[in-house]
C-alpha cells in the first residue's frame, strides 16, 4: 500500500522508527513543526551571537576587536540570519504545531510540501553563512542590499541573491500551505469568524508572504542582472535609478515587518484570555484589525525612504498613510487591555511574556509612529532611534511572542510541564536584558549616533556601554530558556490536556501530546 | 515647566543608571539625550514636532499602561478577583478608533506645513554643490569657485585603527572632524546640491535638522538658514562601504564678514596655487 | 484498505516521502553551482546543471505519486480543493513576480527619465549638471547611451503574429477543456496538442526576435534601461511559456494515457490556468512593452 488513507477504522501510524529518515522524509506536521522550531532557536542562537561581535566592538569607542568591514558583514548577516532564519521559521513552525489541532484537521493541507518548505531553509543558510568563510567574507551591504553598494559585494554576491532567492520559494511553499490549511481543513461548523485568532493572523501573513516574497525575488534578480548581465536598472547612465531599488525592496520590506509582527499578535490574543479567565475582547473587530493593518502594509513603503528626495506629494502621502496604521494596531492594544479588564488574572510565565509583549511592542509602536513624522524622520532617518524602534517590535515584540507560545503550548506539544521557577526567571533576566540594551539606544540615536558604524564619537560612549551590558545579559539568559526547553522535553510533571484553567479551543481537547495524527477524525464545532 | 522637571528627573535617574549599570565612574557633565533644538528655524521646528509627539506618546502610552497595570494589581486571581465575562462594545470600540484617527490628523497639520518648508529651496542666496565620495565630501561653491575635499581628521584616522595604542581622549572631536570643514555664512538661505561619485551617501548636521542623500547620478537639494555662528558636526548617514562610519561632516558658520574674509583667503590661496603651477610648467616648458 | 474517497468525514495524509528532500538538494546545486559559475569557475555551471537535472527527476518522481495516488482513488473532494487553492496562490506569486519588474518599468519610464532629463523644479539641477545633453524619450538607453544606438523591435510584426499565435492557444486550451469535460479523449489531445504547437512556434518567433534584436537591431540587455526592462519581461515571460509548454505536453501524454475523467482532471485545469495566466502577462507586454 504505497498510501495511506485514514477514516473511522483506520489505526493511527507512527513516525518511522529510523531516526534519520524519519525527520529528513516526514510529512507530519507534528514533527515539521518540531524541525522548524528548532532550526529557529538555532538560527537564532547564530544571529544572536553575531549581534554580541556587534555590541562587544561598540562596547568601547575605538576599535578593538574586528575589522570595519567585518563589522557591517555581522550586521547584515545578524539581520538577515534573525529575519529570514530566526523569526519566521518560528511562526511557521508555531503555524504547523498549531494550525491542524487549533481547525480539527490531521494535518496539515499540502504535507509534502510543507517538507520541502523546511528543508529548503538550512541549505539556503548554508550558502549564506558559507559566504563568512570565503575571501572577502560575507554581504556586507546591510539587509536592505542597496544597490550601488551591493554590487561591490565580492565573492559573495551570487550566494546572497540566490540564497534569498531559496529563503523565499521556502516562504511561498510555507504560505501557500497554510492558506490551503485553514481555507479547507477547518472542522465542520468552524466558520472562518469563529476560527481562533492565531489562525486569522497567519491566513493574513500568509497572505502578504506570497504577496511580497516574489517582490523581493524581482528585486534581488535584478541586482543580480546588473551585477553580472550588463543591465542597468539602478544605474542612472543607462537611465536607470539606485533609488528604484529601494521602492521595489520596501514594498516588499514593510509588509515583511508586519509578517514579522501579526502572528504575534494571535498568538497574545490566545494568551491574554487563558490567563484573564475571560474571552477576548472585540474578536471580530480584531479580524478587521488585522486585515486593515495588511492592507496599510502594502501603501505604506516609502516611510523608509523620506530622505532619498521623493516628491513632495510623495512624502506627504507616505507620512500620513503611515501613521494611519496606528489606529488597527491601537484598536488591538486596547481590545487585550479590555480583556484583562475585570478577568482574573494570574502570572504563569506565558502570560508575563505576553504582557512583556504587549507593553514593549507598544513602546516600538509608539517610537515607530514618531518616525512615520517625516520632517522629525530626516533626524530619525539611520541612526539608533531607529534601531531602537525595530528592536522594540522585533525582540520584546516577535520574540516575546515566540517564547509565550513556546512556554504556552510547550505542555501540550511534550505532555510535561515545564519549569515555572526558572520560566519566571527566564521572563525577568530577559526582560531586564533586553530594556538595557534597547532602550538607551533611543538616546544615543536622538544624541546623534548613526547606525551601521563600528566605531563611534565619544560622547556616546555611556549608552553605548549600556546597551552591551544589557545585550551580553539578555542573550545568556537565552541559554537558561534552551535548557528549560530541553529540561521539559525530557520530562517533568505530566500535563493534563487542558495544561490551562482558562484555556479554550480544539488543541486542549486533545490529550499531551495529541497523537500522531491530530485529528483523524472531525471535531464538530457548534 | 513640567516637562523641564521631567526632563531632569530623566536625566538624572539615566547618568545613575549608566553609572552602575556599566560600572563606569566618568561623569558626563552634558550627556545628550535627546535631539538638539538646532540653529535654524527649520530645527527648532522639527525638534517641537519631535516633542509633541513624544508628548502625544506619553499620554497615550500612560493611559494604556495605566489600565494595564491597574487590572494586573486589581483582578489578580489570587486576591480573589471573578472573572467578568463581556466581551464586545461597539461604543467604545468606535471611540477608541475615532479618537486616535483624529489625534492624528490633528498631528499630521504641523508636519505637513514644516515639511512643505523644507522642501522649498527657491530664491537661496548661495548654492553648494557636495558631492560624496567613499569616504569623503566634496564641496563645490558653485558660484564662488571655490571647492575643496573634506576628510576625516588625520589624528582621529590614525586613533581609529584596529589595535591603536592612542588615547581617543586626546584627539580633537574623535571621529567628528575633518581637514577642510565647510564654511558658510548665518542668516543666508543656503541652497545645497548632493549627489554622489560612486555609492549613496547621506549628508546629516542634527544641529540643522538637514539630512539628504546622495545618490549617484542625480540631485538632491535642500536648504537651511543658519542663526547662530559656530561649528557644527555631522556624519554620513547612509551605509556607503567600509569606512562609512569615517567620513564626518563639520560645517562652519561665521558671520557675513568673516565668511567674506575666508572667501578672500580661498581665492587668495588659489591664485597663489595656480600662479606656482603656472610657474612651474613654465619652467618645464624651458 | 477503504478507499471511501468520495466521503467528507475522511482525511487523506500522505505517507513520508524522500522526493522533497531530492528537490531541495537539486535547488541547492542549482543555486551553489550557479553562484561558483558567476565567480569565474565554470565547474560551477555543471553541478548547476546536475542540480538541475535532479529537480527534474524529482517533479516526475512527486508528480507520478501524485498521479498514482489519485488515480488508485485515494483523493477526496477536501484535496482536490486544496490543490486548487495550491495552485491559485502559485499563480498569484507568480503575478506579484511580474509585479516588480512592470513597476520597475513603469517607475523608469514615468519617474527616471523625466527626472534625468529635468522635468520638474526638483530634477533640474539633475539635468543642467550632470546629464545636460539628455532628453526625455522612450526608448531610451539613458544619458550616456550605453551600448550606443539601438532599435526596437516593431510591435505590428512578429510580436502582433506572437499576440496572435497566444490569443488562439488560449482558445485551443479552452476547447480541449470542453473535451474534457465531455469525455472526448482523442479530441482533447487533438486540441492539446495543437496548443502545444502553438507555445511552440511563439518560442521559435520569440527566438527569432531575440537573434534579430541582437545582430540587426544591437538591442542588448546592455541597451540602457530599454534593454533591461525589455529583455527581462519578455525573457521571464518566455520562461514562463516553456514551462507551460512542457506542463502542457505532459497533459498530452496524460490524456493520450486516459487519465483524465470528465469529473476529475485537476492537472489538466491546472495548466490551463496556468496557461492563462502566461497569456495574461503577454497581454501586458504587448501593449507596455511593444505598443506603447
Ligand atoms: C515587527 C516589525 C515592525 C513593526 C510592527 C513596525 C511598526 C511600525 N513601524 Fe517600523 N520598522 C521595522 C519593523 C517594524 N516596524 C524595521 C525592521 C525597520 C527598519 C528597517 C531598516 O531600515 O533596516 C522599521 C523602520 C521604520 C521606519 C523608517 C525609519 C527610518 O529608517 O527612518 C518607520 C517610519 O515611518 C517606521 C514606522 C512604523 C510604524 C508607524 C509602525 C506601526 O505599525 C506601529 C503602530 C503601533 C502603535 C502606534 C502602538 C500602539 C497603538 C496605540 C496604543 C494606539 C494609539 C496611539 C496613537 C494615536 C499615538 N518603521
Ligand atoms: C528579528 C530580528 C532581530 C533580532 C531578534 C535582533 C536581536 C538583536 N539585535 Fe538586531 N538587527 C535586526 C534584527 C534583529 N535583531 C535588523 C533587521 C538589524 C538591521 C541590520 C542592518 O542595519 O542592515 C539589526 C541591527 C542590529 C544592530 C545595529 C548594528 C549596526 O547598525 O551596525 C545592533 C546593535 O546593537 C543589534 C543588536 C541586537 C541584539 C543585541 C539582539 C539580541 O536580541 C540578541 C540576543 C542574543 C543572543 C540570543 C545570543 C545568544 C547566544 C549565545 C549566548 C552564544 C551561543 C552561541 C551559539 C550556540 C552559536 N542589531
Ligand atoms: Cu558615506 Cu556612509
Ligand atoms: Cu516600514
Amino acid at each position: 500500500m504505497s498510501e495511506q488513507v485514514l477514516g473511522h477504522d483506520e489505526h493511527d501510524h507512527g513516525p518511522d522508527p529510523q531516526f534519520l529518515r524519519r525527520w529528513i522524509t516526514t510529512t507530519n506536521h507534528k514533527d515539521l513543526g518540531a524541525l522548524y522550531l528548532w532550526f529557529s532557536l538555532l538560527m537564532f542562537l547564530v544571529g544572536g551571537a553575531m549581534a554580541l561581535v556587534i555590541r562587544a566592538e561598540l562596547f568601547q569607542p575605538g576599535m578593538q576587536l574586528v575589522r570595519p568591514e567585518f563589522f557591517n558583514q555581522m550586521t547584515t548577516m545578524h539581520a538577515l540570519v534573525m529575519i529570514f532564519g530566526g523569526v519566521m521559521p518560528a511562526f511557521v513552525g508555531l503555524s504547523n504545531w498549531l494550525l491542524p489541532v487549533m481547525l480539527g484537521a490531521p494535518d496539515m493541507a499540502l504535507p509534502r510540501l510543507n517538507n520541502w518548505g523546511f528543508w529548503i531553509l538550512p541549505f539556503a543558510f548554508t550558502l549564506l553563512i558559507s559566504t563568512l568563510f570565503m575571501p572577502g567574507g560575507a554581504p556586507a551591504g546591510g539587509w536592505t542590499m542597496y544597490p550601488p553598494l551591493v554590487l561591490q559585494t565580492g565573492l559573495a554576491f551570487p550566494f546572497l541573491i540566490f540564497s534569498v532567492h531559496l529563503l523565499g520559494v521556502s516562504s511561498i511553499m510555507g504560505g501557500i500551505n497554510v492558506i490551503a490549511t485553514i481555507l479547507n481543513l477547518r472542522a465542520p461548523g468552524m466558520t472562518l469568524m469563529k476560527m481562533p485568532l492565531f489562525a486569522w493572523s497567519w491566513l493574513i501573513t500568509a497572505f502578504l508572504i506570497i504577496a511580497v516574497m516574489p517582490v523581493l525575488a524581482g528585486a534581488v534578480t535584478m541586482l543580480l542582472m546588473d551585477k553580472y548581465f550588463g543591465t542597468s536598472f539602478f544605474n542612472a547612465a543607462g537611465g536607470g535609478d539606485p533609488v528604484l531599488f529601494q521602492h521595489v525592496f520596501w514594498f516588499f520590506g514593510h509588509p515583511e515587518v508586519y509578517i514579522l509582527i501579526l502572528p504575534a499578535f494571535g498568538i497574545v490574543s490566545h494568551i491574554i484570555p487563558t490567563f484573564s479567565r475571560k474571552p477576548l475582547f472585540g474578536h471580530a473587530s480584531m479580524v478587521y484589525a488585522m486585515s486593515a493593518i495588511a492592507f496599510l502594509s502594502f501603501i505604506v513603503w516609502a516611510h523608509h525612504m523620506f530622505t532619498v528626495g521623493l516628491p513632495l506629494a510623495a512624502e506627504l502621502f507616505f507620512m500620513f498613510a503611515t501613521m494611519l496604521i496606528a489606529v488597527p494596531t491601537g484598536v488591538k492594544v486596547f481590545n487585550w487591555t479590555a480583556t484583562m479588564w475585570r478577568g482574573s488574572l494570574s502570572f504563569e510565565t506565558p502570560m508575563l511574556f505576553a504582557l512583556g509583549f504587549v507593553f514593549m511592542f507598544t513602546i516600538g509602536g509608539f517610537s515607530g509612529l514618531m518616525l512615520a513624522m517625516a520632517p522629525a524622520d530626516f533626524q530619525y532617518q539611520d541612526t539608533y532611534f531607529v534601531v531602537a524602534h525595530f528592536h522594540y517590535v522585533l525582540v520584546p515584540g516577535a520574540v516575546y511572542s515566540i517564547m509565550a507560545a513556546v512556554y504556552f503550548w510547550l505542555p501540550k506539544w511534550t505532555g510535561h510541564m515545564y519549569d515555572e521557577r526558572l520560566g519566571k526567571l527566564h521572563f525577568w533576566l530577559s526582560t531586564i536584558g533586553v530594556n538595557l540594551t534597547f532602550f538607551p539606544m533611543h538616546f544615543s540615536g536622538l544624541a546623534g549616533m548613526p547606525r551601521r558604524i563600528p566605531d563611534y564619537a565619544l560622547q556616546f560612549t555611556t549608552f553605548n556601554q549600556i546597551s552591551s551590558v544589557g545585550a551580553f545579559m539578555f542573550g545568556f539568559s537565552q541559554l537558561l530558556f534552551v535548557y528549560i526547553v530541553i529540561k521539559c522535553v525530557r520530562g517533568g510533571e505530566k500535563a493534563t490536556a487542558q495544561v490551562w484553567e482558562g484555556a479554550e479551543g480544539l488543541e486542549w481537547t486533545l490529550p499531551s501530546p495529541p497523537p500522531y495524527h491530530s485529528f483523524t477524525i472531525p471535531p464538530l464545532v457548534t | 515647566m513640567i516637562c523641564m522637571r521631567m526632563r531632569g528627573v530623566m536625566e538624572s535617574t539615566l547618568v545613575a543608571a549608566a553609572m552602575t549599570g556599566a560600572g563606569i565612574g566618568s561623569a558626563h557633565a552634558g550627556l545628550r539625550y535627546n535631539m538638539p533644538e538646532g540653529v535654524s528655524e527649520i530645527s527648532r521646528s522639527v525638534y517641537s514636532l519631535h516633542m509633541a509627539m513624544f508628548w502625544v506618546c506619553v499620554a497615550i502610552g500612560a493611559l494604556v499602561f495605566g489600565a494595564m497595570i491597574y487590572s494586573i494589581v486589581r483582578f489578580r486571581k489570587s486576591a480573589g478577583a471573578q472573572p467578568a465575562n463581556f466581551h464586545e462594545n461597539t461604543a467604545i470600540e468606535l471611540i477608541w478608533t475615532a479618537i486616535p484617527f483624529a489625534i492624528l490628523v490633528i498631528m499630521t497639520i504641523p508636519a505637513a506645513g514644516l515639511l512643505i518648508k523644507m522642501d522649498d529651496t527657491s530664491q537661496s542666496d548661495m548654492t553648494i554643490k557636495i558631492t560624496g565620495y567613499q569616504w569623503k565630501w566634496h564641496y563645490d561653491y558653485l558660484d564662488q569657485d571655490v571647492s575643496f575635499f573634506s576628510a576625516l581628521a588625520q589624528d582621529s584616522n590614525a586613533a581609529r585603527q584596529l589595535g591603536a595604542q592612542i588615547d581617543l581622549k586626546s584627539v580633537d572631536h574623535y571621529l567628528l572632524n575633518v581637514d577642510h570643514p565647510v564654511v558658510v555664512p548665518v542668516g543666508k538661505k543656503i541652497r545645497f546640491l548632493i549627489t554622489s561619485n560612486d555609492v549613496i551617501h547621506s549628508w546629516w548636521v542634527s544641529d540643522l535638522a538637514v539630512k539628504k542623500d546622495a545618490i549617484p547620478g542625480f540631485i538632491n537639494e535642500f536648504w537651511t538658514r543658519i542663526d547662530v555662528p559656530g561649528i557644527y558636526r555631522g556624519q554620513c548617514a547612509e551605509l556607503c562601504g567600509r569606512d562609512h562610519g569615517f567620513m564626518p561632516i563639520v560645517v562652519e558658520a561665521k558671520t557675513p564678514e568673516d565668511y567674506a574674509a575666508w572667501l578672500d583667503a580661498q581665492h587668495a590661496a588659489k591664485a597663489q596655487q595656480t600662479a606656482m603651477v603656472n610657474g612651474a610648467a613654465l619652467a618645464a616648458a624651458r | 484498505m477503504a478507499h471511501a474517497s468520495h466521503d467528507q468525514e475522511i482525511y487523506f495524509v500522505p505517507q513520508p516521502s524522500h522526493w522533497p528532500i531530492v528537490g531541495t538538494i537539486g535547488l541547492f546545486l542549482m543555486a551553489g553551482g550557479s553562484s561558483i559559475g558567476l565567480n569565474g569557475i565554470s565547474m560551477g555551471y555543471y553541478a548547476s546543471l546536475l542540480g538541475f537535472a535532479i529537480l527534474v527527476v524529482m517533479l516526475f518522481g512527486w508528480f507520478g505519486k501524485v498521479i498514482a495516488e489519485n488515480l488508485a482513488g485515494s483523493y477526496n473532494a477536501q484535496v482536490d480543493r486544496t490543490f486548487r487553492w495550491g495552485m491559485s496562490w502559485f499563480i498569484f506569486s507568480e503575478v506579484m513576480f511580474f509585479a516588480a519588474f512592470f513597476g520597475a518599468l513603469f517607475y523608469a519610464r514615468n519617474m527616471t527619465i523625466p527626472w534625468l532629463a529635468g522635468a520638474g523644479s526638483k530634477s533640474i539641477m539633475t539635468h543642467l549638471l550632470l546629464w545636460p545633453h539628455f532628453e526625455a524619450a522612450w526608448p531610451t538607453n539613458g544619458p550616456a547611451a550605453l551600448g550606443g544606438q539601438f532599435g526596437t523591435v516593431n510591435a505590428w510584426e512578429l510580436p502582433a503574429i506572437n499576440t496572435a499565435i497566444l490569443l488562439t492557444s488560449s482558445w485551443t486550451v479552452t476547447m480541449a477543456h470542453h473535451a474534457v469535460r465531455a469525455g472526448h479523449q482523442a479530441r482533447t489531445s487533438l486540441w492539446l496538442a495543437l496548443t502545444i504547437l502553438l507555445g511552440a512556434s511563439f518560442l521559435v518567433l520569440q527566438a527569432d526576435e531575440y537573434r534579430h534584436a541582437y545582430e540587426h537591431l544591437n538591442l542588448t540587455l546592455g541597451s540602457g534601461i530599454y534593454g533591461s526592462t525589455f529583455y527581462m519581461l519578455t525573457g521571464f515571460h518566455g520562461a514562463h511559456v516553456t514551462l507551460g509548454t512542457i506542463m502542457l505536453t505532459v497533459m498530452l501524454f496524460r490524456s493520450l494515457k486516459g487519465h483524465f475523467r470528465p469529473e476529475r482532471h485537476f492537472a489538466f485545469e491546472a495548466t490551463s490556468w496556468y496557461w492563462h495566466f502566461v497569456d495574461v502577462v503577454w497581454l501586458g507586454l504587448f501593449i507596455f512593452v511593444y505598443i506603447l
